[in-house]
């Protein structure tokens, strides 16, 4: 009873994240394996089709090598952030810009990426008058390649702010007693700061992977037909419902997402469990 | 020696990759594709433009009503949790935090039926977007407004107001907020920036916000897009650094009182 009259304030809140959160995501779910009120694994078939197949090949592809490409040039700029002083003016500015880049560009940046290498892109006409050699050609930004560098124009930043804590996390004094040991700085960064920041990194790394396979906003700016990832064939589906055979095409594909994006999520913080136990 | 030129070899990378594209933007938005030269056109539009401006209103509106609804919705649960709660923390950071591994193309699939609901309640307007808003910005907020929460004891300012005679209104607005300031700042700051930015879910389910109108324009009108783009982008950094340099001051200014928030750049991560 007491719990009852505890638990009455937080209704509003409740309301709000079970509506608008888990109602959509457990429509989802049910819609992909309920068909007209039947339960059937036709719509989940339909991921293993050769369209789908294709759509999940090219996104892992994706989220893959911009994972990997942003955690390791993020991880430097990270180290860069991290060796000037805390206070200074750059570091503000560089981490604001890293926000703003990392999760609330979406649309802009591929529009950034259209003003500088798209057909009369800024660094496009630059290269065109100097080498004579045309940039844009091919339309290779519309493509796969396209989306790998439009991608990493986030990643690293996204990897800048969770690693910059990582680092901010070792201490000095860990470096101390490692030098007064008789450690060269190779040594200290070999066996004391690389194995410690291993599974930070990793964990960034998925993180990433995560970041990039559920990412709509920039793909879909960049490419307006077609669908070669997972997520535009999602808009794809959403959008063309009236086709035969495509209705329920969607809660599957989005079920698939779900699925990706929480293995990846659940081994992410399995690591950063690890990382916590040292970084406070 | 070596290392510094290294150094500073890595920044002039690192520089060049990040800001060619936006000065290209800024380039490519004044440049006058017919007549040559320069032109300001591409920025006039953003308020000449009727469908551009329509769409920057709306999303502005949008961000308003989402910090508003936001903070009615979290900051009393937090304090309560906190208070009088405390067996539900773990299942309200849960919560908060669960939008970063639900896309927000998952929701927008699932969201059909829920928005049937909400369009025969309230009407077909874009403002209708402010609940699923409050929801993609709660892993942001929580994580605010909870280093904030953690850096003021609490349970004794709510004592002492409770004893004076306040009511838990007063208590909330009058003493904890104030108290509090920063996290909730931040909070709105963050939240203003997410809103200005989304597209996902107003484009799928065809509302006309300012992200959803720069890719439409985008089609006939490059430079108007290039425009508004960068317009968001400056003002979401400008946002974030201003934040910076706030929280930054506070800590220095009243560290006895308020020992500031330790994140003072979101941490966050967006999924």
């Amino acid at each position: 009873m007491r719990k009852l009259r505890e638990g009455l304030p937080l209704l509003p809140f409740l309301a709000v994240v079970v509506i608008f959160l888990i109602i959509p995501t457990v429509t989802v779910i049910v819609s992909s394996v309920y068909a007209n009120g039947v339960f059937s694994f036709a719509r989940i078939q339909a991921l293993f089709s050769d369209t789908a197949l294709a759509a999940l090949g090219k996104s892992v592809l994706l989220s893959g090598s911009t994972a990997v490409i942003g955690a390791v040039l993020g991880a430097v700029l990270a180290w860069l952030i991290v060796s000037s002083p805390p206070t200074s003016m750059v570091r503000r500015a560089v981490i604001s810009l890293c926000s703003v880049l990392a999760q609330f560009g979406g649309v802009a940046l591929a529009f950034a990426f259209l003003a500088t290498v798209g057909l009369n892109g800024v660094l496009t006409l630059w290269v065109q008058q100097v080498f004579g050699f045309n940039l844009a050609g091919s339309g290779w930004l519309y493509s796969l390649t396209g989306l790998i560098l439009v991608y990493t124009y986030f990643q690293i930043p996204l990897m800048v702010i969770v690693f910059v804590p990582a680092l901010e996390g070792l201490r000095d004094q860990w470096r101390e007693a490692a030098v007064s040991l008789g450690a060269s700085t190779w040594r200290y960064w070999r066996e004391v700061a690389v194995p410690l920041l291993t599974p930070a990194f990793l964990g960034s790394t998925l993180l990433l992977f995560a970041n990039a396979f559920a990412a709509y906003a920039t793909a879909a700016a960049l490419v307006s037909q077609g669908s070669p990832i997972v997520p535009l064939l999602i808009r794809s589906a959403l959008t063309s419902e009236v086709v035969l055979g495509q209705s329920g095409f969607a809660y599957a594909l989005a079920l698939e997402m779900i699925v990706v994006v929480a293995v990846v999520m659940a081994a992410y913080s399995a690591l950063v469990r690890r990382t916590a136990r040292w970084l406070r | 020696m070596g290392s510094k030129v290294f150094r500073a070899a890595l920044w002039v990378a690192f520089g060049l990759f990040f800001l060619f594209p936006l000065y290209a933007m800024a380039d490519f938005s004044t440049r006058n594709l017919i007549a040559g030269g320069r032109t300001m056109q591409a920025w006039k539009n953003l308020i000449a433009d009727d469908a551009l401006y329509q769409a920057i209103v709306i999303s502005l509106l949008l961000a308003v009503f989402t910090v508003v609804a936001m903070l009615l919705v979290l900051v009393p649960t937090m304090i309560w949790v906190r208070l009088r709660a405390p067996w539900a923390k773990g299942m309200v950071e849960f919560l908060c935090l669960l939008p970063l591994t639900i896309p927000a193309l998952v929701i927008v699939v699932g969201l059909r039926n829920v928005y049937l609901w909400v369009t025969y309640f309230l009407g077909e307007s874009a403002l209708t977007l402010t609940f699923v808003y409050v929801v993609l910005v709660l892993p942001f907020a929580y994580r605010s407004i909870d280093a904030a929460l953690s850096s003021i004891d609490l349970q004794t300012l709510a004592e002492a107001a409770r004893s004076l005679g306040a009511g838990w209104p007063t208590t909330i607005l009058r003493v904890v907020v104030p108290n509090i300031w920063s996290g909730i700042l931040s909070a709105a700051f963050i939240s203003i920036a997410v809103v200005l930015g989304e597209f996902t879910i107003a484009s799928l389910s065809g509302f006309q916000t300012l992200q959803v109108q720069i890719v439409a324009i985008g089609k006939t009108d490059g430079p108007t897009s290039v425009a508004a783009s960068l317009a968001v982008l400056l003002f979401g950094f400008v946002l974030l650094l201003i934040l910076s340099l706030v929280t930054r001051g506070r800590r220095r200014g009243s560290a006895a009182v308020d020992p500031a928030v330790p994140t003072p750049a979101p941490t966050g991560v967006s999924a």
